[in-house]
């Protein structure tokens, strides 16, 4: 197909489907002109998600507070993929400014799960992944700050990946916590994720995080020889409230990477069970003083008829923010408050170095670690809704990763008997993506779960 | 560990974080909050002491570049997005009343 072909194709695909899955906000402007070149993304229609900049119409973070909210330029990621030639074609549905694990918390609307309709997708970047799910486009990008690529990811059937943090550059990412924040690609397979990667990542001067470490050739190293793998299985993630069915698809995960020559090895992460505190005090820590930005003053919503300049904060921020964001502000704003800072953010940043170190003593023992993505398939629209401690106990195998900053794939690797697509991920040490990739790589090409399409491809 | 909190500190951060709520929104938020703290709670469980804070996952420290300069945005593209400019300016209510200014 030529570059106009798969750009009108996946605009006509968008018109079809997404009135009854809703991934996407907007489609781009579609008039710019499509150029020729060689790039390694040349002419591919790409979604990308809506708290990521695009200097061309509007971007969101799925929050009223930005309904009307125009960057002035592109964030890094979205420059790099226009240079390989990549053409944007929409801005896709998320959880208000990447708070949440179900695309609910959009201030829009909710998005389906193709797999089935009345289910989440998953969050934050489930307007991403089920786009992908569904063939609207070929590849997204999502961000992932404890565990929204992967879990939406896990959730829709196909592969998402958390680099390394200081893999990919933030520049024109809108913040949430900025010790955890990463952007990350979404495909039907670990080729599409190593072409996306190798596109966006390397350094960037405008994001201080961004590590200098060079960027290997993902794509050629995907048909290398992963060499003789060593699997790591931390048997704190097939506790209580994992579903039975997940933990059967994992476990015959396991099987096949047996089969394909790999060494299986129990090891332990002792600090499992901390993980959700420790993630949600720094992650609404941080967010506090990031979203302290949306003022009513430079950008985004300002109340009506302001009382007085303090109420030009308090009563935009009311009108502007959704309940999740309110929340976290305000845990955020409790855990760094005088009285109780030392209880609550300082203890975190410490299990945070215990936490991290499980890893390093796990890692010391094998190359790659292997545990469920979700505890759970997508569940039900407005199952969680009112209570928020059940959704955040929902990020239990992925939070962890992020807080010790290292990178992590989710695959598919089955579905429920309900046919809901369940998750494999898989774990490496910082940078070691080659190794990650060629691991999930690996499996994809002695299994065919990647392949599957649900059924609103059908039609 | 701190007691669960009531009312009156849900105002207490509300008012810190520059959030007006409605009196629903404070019941619902403290019911909700007493739930999480709970749970962060579980952390007074963990030793940890001698133990570092992790405040950042890479060894990374300040960033510095050469002083040059770059083109700037330009006042234009900066109060494109204000909801109230009088150019070259953002616009907000009297920050100072006549008493005290």
């Amino acid at each position: 197909m030529s570059a106009v072909d798969q750009v009108t194709a996946a605009l006509d695909r968008i018109k079809r489907l997404d009135p009854q899955l809703k991934c996407i906000l907007r489609t781009q402007d579609a008039a710019a002109p499509i150029k020729s070149g060689d790039g390694l993304l040349q002419g591919v229609p790409i979604a990308i998600k809506d708290n990521i900049c695009t200097h061309d119409g509007i971007t969101t973070c799925g929050s009223k507070m930005l309904a009307n909210y125009r960057s002035p330029y592109d964030a890094h990621v979205v420059e790099r993929l226009r240079a390989a030639g990549a053409v944007i074609v929409a801005k896709t549905n998320c959880d208000e400014f990447a708070m949440g694990s179900s695309t609910e918390h959009s201030a829009f609307f909710p998005t389906r799960n193709p797999w089935n309709p009345e289910c989440v997708p998953g969050g934050t970047s489930g307007g991403s992944a089920a786009a992908v799910a569904a063939r609207l486009v070929p590849y997204a990008l999502g961000s992932d700050t404890g565990g929204s690529v992967r879990q939406p990811a896990a959730l829709c059937g196909v592969c998402g990946l958390k680099p390394t943090y200081g893999r990919v550059s933030r520049y024109g990412l809108v913040a949430h916590a900025s010790s955890l924040d990463q952007i990350g690609p979404i495909a039907t397979d670990v080729r599409g994720i190593a072409r996306m990667l190798q596109v966006i990542a390397g350094h960037d001067p405008r994001d201080s995080t961004s590590a200098h470490e060079p960027v290997p050739d993902y794509l050629a190293a995907l048909d290398q020889s992963t060499g003789k793998l060593c699997i790591g299985v931390p048997r704190e993630y097939f506790g209580d409230g994992l579903d039975p069915e997940i933990r059967r698809a994992v476990e015959a995960a396991i099987e096949t990477y047996k089969s394909l020559g790999a060494t299986i090895r129990e090891v332990s992460l002792p600090h499992s069970k901390y993980t959700i505190a420790c993630y949600y005090i720094i992650s609404t820590a941080e967010a506090s003083s990031n979203l302290a930005r949306f003022d009513g003053v430079r950008y985004g919503h300002r109340t009506a008829n302001p009382r007085d300049y303090i109420d030009v904060y308090s009563s935009s921020r009311a009108e502007g923010f959704g309940p999740e964001v309110k929340r976290r502000i305000m845990l955020g704003t409790y855990a760094l408050s005088s009285g109780y800072y030392d209880a609550y953010y300082s203890k975190a940043l410490k299990v945070r170095t215990l936490i991290k170190r499980d890893f390093n003593e796990a890692f010391s023992q094998c190359d790659i670690l292997l545990s469920p993505t979700s505890p759970t398939p997508a569940f039900k629209i407005g199952e969680k809704s009112d209570d928020p401690l059940a959704m955040y106990l929902a990020d239990i195998y992925t939070t962890s990763i992020s807080l010790a900053g290292i990178p992590a794939i989710s695959i598919p690797c089955g579905l429920t008997a309900s046919r809901l697509p369940i998750g494999l991920q898989l774990m490496a040490t910082h940078f070691g993506e080659v190794r990650l990739l060629q691991a999930a790589h690996q499996y994809q090409s002695a299994t065919a779960f990647h392949t599957a399409t649900p059924p609103v491809c059908a039609e | 560990m701190p007691a669960p909190i009531d009312e009156s500190q849900v105002r207490h951060i509300a008012h810190l974080a520059r959030i007006k709520l409605t009196d629903a929104e404070v019941a619902a938020f403290g019911a909700q909050f007493a739930n999480i703290l709970k749970h962060f709670e579980t952390l007074s469980e963990v030793n940890t002491d001698g133990v570092e804070p992790t405040a950042h996952p890479l060894p990374i420290t300040n960033v510095l570049r050469d002083d040059e300069p770059v083109e700037p945005i330009g006042v234009e593209a900066a109060l494109a997005n204000a909801p109230a400019r009088e150019t070259p300016y953002f616009k907000v209510p009297k920050v100072l009343d006549q008493e005290t200014a």
